[in-house]
């Protein structure tokens, strides 16, 4: 069994109590029960307490800018399909920041797996409001209450074409960590909310307002009914906990790339022709 | 100046200029040193644009301004012209051809046929031209083609000799525009990932690699904005690709916080930043050096860079194939500072043989030991890549430890800082050497970086005295002291750009500590005429 521990100490910046070590061992876990090799795994992350997590796990990682995982991800999958590729990060980074990444990657469809923790409060810089706070909500900055209408992250990934919509609750280990298998083995772009409180900045949405307000999916749910998955991200009250939506056969990024159609081995193993070049000298 | 015809076409967007152009300039290459240079109002269809061919019996790459031969395909092009027109301008008005209707839906194969016939062009060559040009179009199309083609060939012939010699020389050349030499130059340099959102005059490298992405094995993707392009083209790197970004001063200006990324990952990237006159939207398709100081100090926080700009054709390519073998070695963001001049225009390029020292790429396989950001004395750790050997590869953008792993550690701060700014020694070792056009011993230098080169090549080559000399400076960034001698030698120093500062002459004076005498200097969105750096520089020198 691979090891995702380092052989040094590492020391751990998330605030004890925070959901963030739950999806610590759910993620390794989900790793080690499908044999990853970690030197073939490459973690891209953007900044914010969540972003840190390659950093808690033995993997390649490429921990770049806040908001920019995504393209990083995106380019070391296709230029290199044979890794695995995870893109990690909080609802402030992958939802706000780096929204426009969040949008169009959908429509690439890459096939990489989509990591957001989502504790609807940014941690790192103290209580602002994030992408998906609630209307009402009270921080440093927001003082009157937030009034913007949160992001639906499930809902607009699902009407952008995602073949794997699904949300995750930190405090649920076993099944986070089923979900991050499916999201793993499903090709394509595979999205999971991880709900998750923050003991430090987010008092209401916490650990007892999660249980109350989510429920899981249970098996009579038809994960490749697209309507059904749209009501079920609509509805805010009550937050649907499983895959919402999973459907096979949409062509990922990759396999679209027309390099790739004619030869498929990835370009950082490709040898370039001088000869070629020196054609177009003489052409 | 050298002995040149000028002809300039007048028309309007959509009105075929752009064929015409190809068209001319391979026809005539066969027998002269041709430059073109097309000057495009910011829309698809109408306004009016020109496309100016200079014809000469050496080799050439600047503009004159006046006009020996104008030729209007619509009625509204005369006023934008008329300081270019002289006494002698032979001018033909839109109704010269107009009777030719009768042949062709268009009068533009009329005029390529006339002009053919004023050279003394070989028809049969052209004609040639003409049907592999138009070869996926409709027969009929392409025999409607060469009617008009004869009939204004035949008009052609019929008009006075012209003083200019013909010889078989130009035609071992190459034809191509700035853009092509960049794209050569990248392909060469072993490119294989590009990813760009499209702003001129940085879009037309990004067509290119597009066009022989099949060819060459070259993933190109439009990136969803220009923050995701040089994100991607990072990403790229980091996996083991060569990553390439074009854009213009505007686009890049967005991806300023990436440029700081690669520095702090030490992962290399190539970045082409295609000049236009700023700030903001600025002249859309005019041409300007003032992106230089942007380049230079763009990013947050302190570290090493190279700038390239490349001035003629042949350096587009050697320049470029270089960007990517630097950008590999130091593990640093190398540059590649154009503008719309140099990528547009078309002239004649030596037929480079390239070798393969470009694609040879500096990536280790790892071990279980491996630390991506070992500390030593050159600076440049060894770079893995992931899944290439049995290490992992860590890279951070928060300052960090030998493994990758975030630090807050001072005295790490300060060794990582230190092992960043040490490559740039390593990197002063392959500075590109500066060059000198003229004589050795002079009393004036002129400065010039870039689209200078060949106007200012042609005002030494053609200049009666010989006291004056031109230093074209390849690498604008860092400076080598290697310079300091060019400058000790003159009596004067005159540093001409295409901007309102003299972006380069206070680099010179900051780094170098020249002293520089007079700053000529143009900022109206054009290049410089050869007529007008002539008056220019004898009021100075």
């Amino acid at each position: 069994m691979y090891s995702y521990e380092s052989d040094f100490p590492i020391d751990i910046a998330w605030c004890p109590g925070c959901g963030n070590f739950d999806i610590r061992t759910a993620l390794i876990q989900a790793l080690q029960e499908l044999s990853i090799d970690p030197t073939l795994l490459v973690f891209a992350s953007g900044i914010g307490q969540a972003a840190k997590m390659p950093q808690y796990v033995n993997a390649n990682y490429f921990n770049g800018l806040h908001g920019r995982a995504l393209p990083v991800a995106v380019a070391i999958k296709a230029s290199n399909p044979s890794l695995t590729v995870i893109a990690e990060g909080g609802d402030g980074d992958m939802y706000g920041e780096g929204g426009n990444h969040f949008i169009h990657n959908i429509r690439r469809n890459p096939d990489i797996t989509h990591l957001v923790h989502d504790n609807m409060v940014y941690g790192l810089t103290k209580g602002q409001a994030s992408p998906t706070s609630q209307i009402g909500f009270v921080t440093p900055v927001q003082i009157s209450g937030v009034t913007n209408e949160p992001i639906n992250p499930l809902a607009l990934a699902l009407t952008l074409g995602a073949t794997f919509v699904a949300r995750a609750f930190s405090g649920d280990i076993p099944e986070t960590k089923e979900i991050i298998k499916a999201a793993l083995l499903h090709k394509g772009y595979a999205l999971i909310d991880i709900l998750q409180p923050c003991v430090s900045f987010n008092k209401t949405n916490n650990f007892g307002w999660y249980k109350s307000h989510s429920y899981h999916l249970d098996e009579t749910h038809d994960a490749k009914d697209l309507n059904k998955a749209v009501t079920l991200a609509l509805d805010t009250q009550k937050l649907a906990l499983g895959i919402l939506y999973q459907s096979n056969g949409r062509p990922t990024f990759e396999e679209q790339v027309n390099i790739y159609k004619e030869d498929a081995t990835p370009i950082v193993s490709r040898i370039r022709d001088i000869k070629a070049i020196n054609a177009l000298m003489k052409a | 100046m050298q002995n040149s015809i000028t002809i300039v076409l007048s028309g309007e967007a959509g009105q075929g200029l752009q064929t015409i152009e190809d068209l001319l300039t391979k026809a005539i290459s066969d027998s002269y040193y041709i430059f073109s240079a097309s000057e495009v109002m910011s829309r698809v269809r109408g306004g009016n644009n020109t496309v100016t061919f200079r014809i000469s019996e050496e080799k050439v790459f600047s503009f004159r301004y006046e006009i020996d031969f104008l030729f209007l395909l619509n009625d509204h092009g005369l006023s934008r012209l008329k300081q270019r027109i002289t006494p002698n301008t032979r001018i033909f008005d839109q109704d010269r051809f107009a009777g030719e209707k009768s042949v062709s839906k268009d009068s533009n194969m009329v005029i390529l046929g006339f002009i053919a016939g004023m050279l003394g062009l070989e028809k049969a060559m052209v004609i040639n031209l003409i049907r592999s040009h138009f070869s996926a179009k409709a027969k009929e199309r392409v025999s409607e083609n060469e009617r008009a083609f004869e009939t204004g060939f035949d008009q052609g012939s019929a008009e006075p000799r012209l003083n200019l010699t013909k010889s078989s020389a130009p035609g071992t050349y190459k034809i191509l525009d700035g853009t092509q030499a960049v794209g050569i130059g990248a392909l060469s340099g072993g490119c294989n990932f590009v990813a760009s959102y499209p702003m001129s005059p940085g879009t037309g490298l990004l067509t290119f690699m597009a066009d022989h992405a099949i060819a060459h094995g070259v993933l190109v993707e439009q990136a969803e904005d220009e923050i995701a392009a040089l994100n991607m083209v990072i990403g790229a790197w980091y996996a083991g690709a060569r990553g390439l970004v074009t854009t213009s001063g505007g686009g890049f200006s967005l991806m300023q916080e990436a440029v700081s990324l690669a520095a702090m990952t030490e992962t290399p990237c190539v970045i082409h930043v295609g000049q236009r006159p700023g700030p903001a939207t600025g002249l859309p398709t005019r041409t300007e050096q003032a992106d230089l100081n942007l380049v230079v100090y763009s990013g947050h926080g302190e570290f090493p860079r190279i700038v390239l700009a490349p001035g003629s054709l042949e350096d587009g390519v050697l320049l470029s194939q270089k960007a990517f073998d630097l950008a590999d070695q130091y593990q640093v963001p190398v540059f590649i500072l154009t503008d719309q001049f140099y990528l547009d225009a078309k002239g004649q390029m030596e037929r480079l043989t390239l070798n393969e020292d470009g694609l040879k790429q500096h990536i280790i396989k790892t071990d279980p030991n491996y630390l991506r950001y070992t500390l030593n004395a050159s600076g440049i750790s060894p770079r893995g890549i992931p899944g290439y050997g049995t290490g992992f590869v860590k890279a951070d953008s928060d300052e960090h430890d030998e493994h990758g792993m975030i630090t807050e550690d001072f005295e790490m701060r300060v060794k990582m800082n230190d092992k960043r700014l040490r490559k740039e020694n390593g990197l002063l070792e392959e500075y590109v050497s500066a060059e000198l056009i003229g004589p050795s011993e002079y009393q004036h230098l002129i400065v010039g970086w870039g689209s200078t080169y060949g106007v200012l090549k042609e005002f030494i080559k053609t200049r009666t005295t010989a006291d004056t000399a031109f230093l074209n400076i390849k690498q604008v960034y860092p400076l080598h002291s290697e310079l300091l001698p060019y400058f000790k030698k003159a009596q004067s120093v005159t540093v001409v750009e295409n901007n309102a500062k003299g972006q380069l002459a206070d680099l010179l004076v900051l780094k170098l500590g020249v002293k520089i005498t007079n700053r000529v200097l143009k900022y109206s969105g054009e290049p410089f005429f050869i007529e007008e750096i002539k008056k220019r520089l004898l009021e100075v020198l």
